[in-house]
């Protein structure tokens, strides 16, 4: 990782191949706010092999795959990072998965699963690329460009 | 074909061939609905209809269905009576049915809801419109009266006219056509054209839409489906009284039409469609609405499995 221009972490995850301008985004995502106290590091816009991304590190905090989830809406490409002691123990890309339960708030007012109802929030992949979701119940399909605002 | 114990949430859930059966098996159901024949089909078969919005047409026709195969209704028109008013969920008042009865026929204002008490009930759902969603047995039946006025649903050119924009059920009808292979013209004020998904899913299906702003020329058209343009959907009243005025069907609008011409319109009507046109031959909308009770019979006995 030598072309980061960030310090490698002892333990924690780092993001990489995140969509260019989104770091931010992630760390919202993630709810963390730098009041944690452990170290966080952005890196945007920077050029790897494949072209302009963001990193984030994150210190001290090894990402559930629920969280992984979350993050594949805004960041489709982003690898996950486990590092313990240096050593990146695990590595994937994050994958949408076929149905997204409980994680992005539908944003039509009159749809079911706004209501008091006892049920998750549940949305099916219309298409990976673009990615495209549409809502289980009403079946309106949320505008990708403000998916990070219905984000549970 | 099996169709026992299956919920009619979307008309997107049918394959063309399942609709093409259930339309076959609404054909056979014409004589009873008419009250021509009279059958027990469904006796000892009970639907439970809640309505949490009103409706004169779906409730009473699916009423009507289960009735004319000698089954029973119960339920409410309004949930003003229920314990809907103190609060209880949907979810539990479907549970609470399902236990009395072995078909649940709903409509309620929330979309999605149908879909949801899909989920909660062992016994089949059947959506009876759910807000501003779905709305599948309006769509089988005026696929269903298509069929019966031409013939056959392909090889129509279908008009679609109005309030395109926001008429999700006209959304499923254009879905429904082009599963079909109709030729299909979407005319409307640009402000209430068919939305471009629509358009592009019917591309996607081999079917490339006409899109027309202006009822004048209708010479081509086989089938005219007429539906209402809102007042609510338009700020300036007097806007509204234009745009509607410019959609109206009247003896003017068809006097070049084909003799063939079939109108259609879901129904209620307010002014779109003038009353001297009533009495023409071209003036489908009453049968169509007839037309509710068989394609309503074939669902209540293919998913309670009596028709396979």
């Amino acid at each position: 990782m030598k072309e980061l221009k960030v310090q490698p972490i002892k333990d924690g995850t780092v993001i990489d191949h995140i969509t260019p301008g989104n770091a931010l985004k992630v760390l919202k995502i993630l709810g963390i706010e730098g009041k944690e106290g452990s170290i966080i590091s952005i890196a945007m816009n920077v050029v790897g092999k494949r072209g302009k991304k963001d990193i984030v590190k994150i210190e001290n905090r090894e990402l559930k795959a629920k969280e992984v989830d979350k993050i594949a809406l805004i960041a489709p490409n982003a690898t996950i990072n486990i590092i313990r002691n240096y050593e990146v123990v695990e590595k994937h890309r994050v994958v949408i998965p076929e149905e997204i339960i409980g994680i992005v708030k539908c944003p039509n007012p009159n749809c079911i699963s706004n209501s008091n109802e006892p049920i998750e929030s549940k949305f099916v992949v219309v298409s990976r690329n673009p990615l495209r979701i549409k809502c289980y119940y009403c079946e309106r399909e949320p505008n990708m460009d403000e998916i990070d605002s219905l984000i549970i | 074909m099996n169709f026992k114990g299956r919920d009619i949430v979307s008309i997107k859930d049918f394959t063309k061939e399942e609709i093409i059966h259930i339309l076959d098996v609404a054909e056979k159901m014409v004589p009873i609905a008419a009250g021509e024949e009279k059958s027990e089909l469904l006796h000892g078969y009970i639907m439970a209809s809640l309505f949490f919005e009103p409706s004169t047409r779906t409730r009473l026709s699916f009423e009507a269905a289960m009735k004319r195969l000698g089954g029973n209704v119960i339920g409410f028109a309004q949930p003003g009576t229920t314990s809907i008013m103190k609060g209880e969920s949907l979810a539990d008042t479907i549970r609470t049915a399902e236990s009395y009865c072995d078909v649940i026929v709903m409509r309620h204002p929330l979309e999605g809801s149908a879909r949801m008490a899909a989920e909660f009930a062992s016994v089949p759902i059947i959506n009876g419109g759910d807000g501003a969603g779905r709305h599948p047995t309006q769509c089988l039946l005026d696929l269903f009266t298509i069929r019966r006025e031409t013939g056959d649903i392909e090889g129509n050119k279908i008009a679609l006219v109005g309030d395109l924009k926001y008429g999700r059920t006209v959304h499923s009808l254009a879905y429904a056509l082009a599963l079909f292979k109709a030729e299909m013209v979407f005319i409307a004020p640009p402000e209430l054209q068919m939305p471009s998904e629509v358009v592009d899913e019917c591309r996607k299906m081999g079917v490339e839409p006409e899109i027309k702003h202006s009822i004048d020329d209708i010479e081509d058209i086989d089938v005219l489906y007429v539906t209402r343009i809102q007042k609510e959907r338009f700020p300036d009243p007097e806007e509204y009284k234009k745009v509607a005025g410019s959609y109206k069907i009247d003896m003017e609008t068809i006097k070049n039409a084909k003799d063939s011409l079939v109108i259609m319109h879901p129904l209620p009507r307010v002014d779109e469609i003038d009353p001297s046109i009533d009495s023409t031959k071209h003036a489908a909308y009453f049968r169509q609405t007839f037309n509710g009770v068989p394609v309503r019979m074939a669902l209540l006995s293919l998913v309670l499995g009596v028709i396979k």
